[in-house]
């Protein structure tokens, strides 16, 4: 199944010293951008309005075209190939979906395939195969958008993107019009689905809790196209490079960097195994710290008992509350082999 | 059921002398005159209307991306709009002759305004989001126009064609003053003998065609356009 939805794994986007001002300004819109995305990971775009994250975002298919420096995808400059074929082969999702209205959700798959000359029974294979990969149900490939629901429709919307299984996917605020549940199952969704799919992943949001749900990398912008830090979100959160990157990240960065992590994993790193008294509150070793901290909250109790995620009954270890402090408060991030990213709990 | 063939001059024939409305009269010149020029009216009307279409689509796809064609264009298809048809059919007679080609130019005049305006008001119609994640997937301009603008343009485009059959069964009638053809010309004899089943049946029957044609061009409204129907 994983095989035939994707035989095209992500390839590396690395921007070299990219500048872009446009025709009459002063000031670039993106100033001297030097950053390496890996193959296979989701990097988020964040920062203010005018900070030029989606004008990073389209440089890298030259929807905007830059003026100095270097993009790379896979290597090879993004001004070395022809601008059509350039763009065939990049995913493109925005927030307002664009879905043809005249086309049915089969011909809308279809478009770049029957650009690039798919055969019509290879394109109507490939819309039923990504139906089944976004979780739609068949009968909707003869559907019309204005006959989906906003969620359907950006569901429609990555099946078109993914049509003709690119190596890299470019998403401006992709979930950003979604009302609050549907966009949380939506990108729960397309974590799952990239985890099969490893595509690598340009993802433009103003969220920054979003970019830390979705990002293995998120790189912060300011005013001015300047790239302020890039890293994970535990970098972001436990290590904020200056004011300006601690601020946007939030004052309650503490707890969001609490939600990175997973209780089983401070069982772990800890190692100790203080006896807890019989009346201790439980939790699933699948929850994350900051559902911990809550429950330990609302107990009044100083350590938590933490249980094997199918077996309520069996206890992996203890966590107290200093415990979780300490995972907090630890400036430097652990090594990546401790820490569990948002991106792939 | 068959008619006596004496139906020279059209509008004698039966004894209708006094009455309103006379069914033999109709009966009599069905096939000799009344049929001949419903049919040369249907295909009048068609053909204006599709040499407009193919005229304001061309114009249209050209204009949408030249703003001093569309402006240029634009004045033009409004003057002959404005013209009165009367007028401009005798006009054109010393230019073109005393033919059919003389009705089929002027009508065609007329449906431009109609047909490029409401083409170029669908072209630019198109949402936004649409041609950006057009633009974004590697489509090229011109793919973009015709993939995209264009069928988007047809409900646009169908509205205006419904306006301009219409208008071009309507005006067609008008013509026959300069030109014997169409529906005009048993309307305009009956009327300049003052014969009242003759000025109703002619009358009814342009009526009718249009209707039927309104009808005609509503149905293959929806069959080009099934996604404007499509809802939840």
């Amino acid at each position: 199944m994983t095989e035939a939805h994707s035989q095209r794994p992500g390839v590396e986007i690395e921007f070299r010293s990219v500048t872009k001002t446009y025709p009459g300004q002063d000031t670039p819109a993106i100033d001297n951008l030097s950053l390496t995305v890996p193959a296979g990971d989701i990097c988020c775009l964040v920062g203010p309005s005018g900070g030029g994250k989606t004008t990073a975002m389209k440089l890298v298919n030259r929807l905007i075209d830059f003026n100095e420096g270097e993009i790379l995808i896979g290597g090879s400059g993004v001004r070395d190939v022809d601008i059509t074929a350039l763009r065939r082969d990049i995913g493109y999702v925005i927030q307002q979906v664009g879905l043809f209205p005249h086309m049915t959700i089969e011909a809308n798959i279809g478009v770049v395939p029957r650009l690039l000359g798919w055969s019509a029974d290879r394109i109507k294979a490939r819309a039923v195969e990504l139906l089944d990969l976004v979780r739609l149900d068949q009968n909707f490939a003869k559907r019309y958008p204005s006959q989906l629901s906003g969620g359907q429709q950006q569901r429609v919307g990555l099946a078109r993107a993914l049509a003709v299984d690119p190596p890299v996917m470019l998403m401006d605020e992709p979930f950003g019009a979604l009302d609050p549940i549907t966009r949380n199952e939506i990108q729960d969704e397309f974590l799952k689905l990239q985890n099969e799919i490893a595509k690598t992943v340009i993802f433009v949001t103003h969220d920054i809790d979003e970019a830390i749900k979705m990002g293995d990398r998120i790189a912060v912008l300011r005013q001015g196209g300047v790239l302020a830090q890039y890293g994970t979100a535990d970098e972001l959160l436990g290590s904020p490079a200056d004011e300006y990157v601690a601020d946007f990240v939030g004052a309650d960065r503490g707890l969001k960097r609490l939600s990175l992590r997973l209780m089983r994993d401070l069982v772990k790193v800890s190692g100790e195994n203080h006896a807890a008294p019989a009346d201790a509150p439980t939790v699933k070793g699948s929850a994350t710290l900051r559902t911990g901290l809550s429950v330990l909250f609302a107990s009044g109790s100083r350590v938590l008992k933490v249980t094997h995620d199918d077996d309520s009954a069996t206890v992996i270890g203890t966590v107290t509350l200093d415990q979780l402090q300490d995972a907090v408060y630890e400036t430097a991030p652990k090594a990546p082999t401790d820490v569990v990213v948002a991106g792939e709990a | 059921m068959s008619f006596p063939t004496q139906v020279i001059p059209n509008f004698s024939g039966p004894n209708c002398a006094g009455q309103f409305f006379c069914w033999d009269w109709v009966g009599a010149n069905w096939f000799s005159v009344l049929q001949p020029a419903l049919i040369q009216h249907i295909w009048i009307s068609a053909l204006a209307v599709l040499f407009g279409l193919v005229i304001s689509i061309a114009a249209a796809l050209y204009a949408v991306r030249n703003s001093w064609f569309e402006k240029g264009f634009s004045a033009l298809a409004t003057f002959l709009y404005t013209v009165p048809a009367l007028a401009f059919f005798l006009l054109m007679v010393p230019i073109t002759g005393l033919n059919v080609g003389t009705v089929l130019i002027g009508l065609t005049g007329y449906t431009l305004l109609l047909l490029f305006a409401n083409t170029v008001t669908g072209l630019r119609a198109a949402p936004p989001e649409t041609i950006a994640a057009a633009d974004g997937m590697g489509l090229t301009r011109n793919q973009v126009l015709f993939k995209v603008q264009l069928p988007l343009a047809l409900p646009s485009i169908m509205a205006g064609i419904r306006i301009a059959v219409v208008t071009v069964i309507s005006l067609e009638t008008v013509a026959a003053q300069v030109v014997q053809a169409g529906l005009g010309t048993p309307l305009f004899n009956a009327q300049r003998n003052v014969f009242t089943t003759g000025l109703i049946t002619t009358g009814l029957l342009a009526i009718a065609l249009a209707l039927v044609a309104d009808a005609l061009v509503v149905q293959l409204q929806k069959l080009v356009t099934p996604w404007v129907q499509a809802r939840r």
